[in-house]
């Protein structure tokens, strides 16, 4: 693994961004990375995921279009179940969205793969996609009535403000909650893994006794690896509901 | 990372010496330390390339994954009704089948008991006139040998009397040598007759 370069034992290393094709505009490095190689790599998996086994549009699915349809029908059962029938619209943004962060959450497994989502960025961009599609399609399916989101119903004139007020600082405080949650897993998670990782390392290169030392972080890296798979599929799952959740504000003025 | 960007710029494979400065610097500091998620050098890139790559998958669900998915589902749910309403069609076409075939063999049952019935009652009757007819001719035959009967004891019972007054007449002639009439002795033997009995 990368632990082995030269310094390579420091657990921040893994999320060394590197040029691959410089670009350069104005001032501004808009350099293809390899974040951005592995945002690439991510979406076409999807692609290819969604296309292929359902090419034969077979009634009778095989194994691979079972898994596509699973993953369409889990993300439209799940949007369904909390905007209701009229939230569907939004199907594409909140499958890309779930499907897309599944994707690089797993693809961070693989040694000397990017994980995509720990960087703040890509996971803030997402979380605005989420919010300022739902300010948008809100306004624009309630007019300015839509902002009664923010004044709940049944709650005495008086507090009115004050309720409104915690409202609108909840609602804009999601995005940061939103991007942070996922941002903040897949980082510590990875961190975690390689400062493990790293301790066999080194233990194990200080002879016999730090070999027989080293069994214990072994374990613990082997065990913590299949908790970030849990939490890999746990977070993009967490993102998805939440989207749906937030996107229900968009639809449903009065929750 | 502010230089990492930079110098990665410069082709870096074939002088692998700066690389190993680079990170010899990284605990020294120089915003070096920056902790890569939190640089903000890169963010311009790692912004353009979610917006290209997440919008291209955006598309890509929307103009393919949807109908397509979508469809095949629709399709299956389609299929799997219309399969269905078949189904319970050919169940009740089946039932309708299956009484009418009970109501027809009921009926068939019916008809083949009443057949019997009236055959049975035919030849009963049939026996019965059969019978009383015969019951009649033996009746009959009885009743005209009894006639003959009662004509021929009559017939024997006369010749009785006529013999016995013969007898009689021939008794009293030898016994006592006078002629008795024959009509006294007829009348003798009835009175004698009518005493015996």
């Amino acid at each position: 693994m990368a632990v082995k370069e030269g310094g390579g034992l420091d657990p921040v290393k893994q999320f060394e961004v590197k040029e691959l094709i410089p670009i350069q505009i104005g001032d501004i490095n808009f350099a293809f990375t390899n974040v951005s190689l592995f945002m690439f790599v991510a979406v076409a998996l999807v692609m290819l995921l969604m296309l292929l086994p359902t090419s034969g549009r077979a009634n009778v699915p095989g194994r691979w279009q079972n898994i596509a349809e699973m993953a369409y029908e889990f993300a439209a059962n799940m949007l369904r179940s909390t905007t209701g029938p009229d939230g569907m619209k939004f199907f594409p943004l909140v499958f890309s969205l779930f499907m897309f962060v599944l994707m690089c959450n797993l693809l961070g497994m693989f040694p000397y793969f990017y994980t995509v989502t720990s960087q703040i960025v890509v996971t803030f961009f997402l979380a605005m996609v989420v919010i300022l599609t739902v300010i948008i399609a809100g306004i624009r399916q309630h007019g300015l009535a839509w902002f009664q989101v923010f004044v709940p119903s049944g709650v005495p004139g008086p507090i009115i403000p004050l309720v409104s007020a915690i409202e609108v600082i909840s609602f804009l405080s999601r995005p940061i909650s939103l991007s942070v949650r996922l941002f903040a897993n897949m980082l510590a998670g990875h961190i975690m893994l390689k400062v493990f990782a790293a301790f066999v390392v080194s233990l194990s290169a200080m002879g016999a006794l730090g070999v027989v030392g080293a069994i214990l972080p072994l374990g613990m890296t082997v065990a913590i690896t299949a908790l970030e798979f849990l939490v890999s599929a746990l977070q993009a799952y967490v993102f998805a509901v939440l989207t749906c959740i937030y996107l229900n504000d968009a639809v449903h003025t009065h929750h | 990372m502010a230089t990492a960007l930079a110098q990665e710029a410069t082709p870096s494979l074939a002088v692998p010496i700066p690389q190993t400065q680079e990170e010899v610097q990284v605990p020294i500091g120089e915003g070096e330390s920056l902790f890569p998620p939190f640089d903000a050098e890169a963010w311009p890139s790692h912004l353009l390339w979610i917006v290209i790559s997440f919008g291209l998958l955006y598309i890509f669900v929307k103009r393919v994954v949807v109908p397509r998915v979508g469809g095949i589902l629709e399709d299956r749910r389609d299929r799997i009704a219309s399969d269905r309403g078949e189904a319970s069609r050919l169940a009740r076409e089946t039932d309708g089948v299956i009484s009418a075939y009970e109501a027809e063999l009921a009926a068939a049952r019916q008809k083949a008991y009443s057949i019997a019935q009236a055959r049975r009652d035919e030849i009963k009757s049939e026996l019965a006139a059969k019978q009383s007819e015969t019951e009649a001719e033996l009746n009959k035959k009885i009743a005209d040998a009894e006639v003959q009967i009662a004509a021929r004891r009559d017939a024997a019972l006369a010749d009785v009397d006529e013999i016995a007054a013969q007898a009689s007449q021939a008794i009293v002639e030898q016994l006592t040598g006078m002629s008795l009439s024959s009509d006294d002795a007829l009348s003798a033997v009835r009175k004698a007759e009518a005493g015996n009995a």
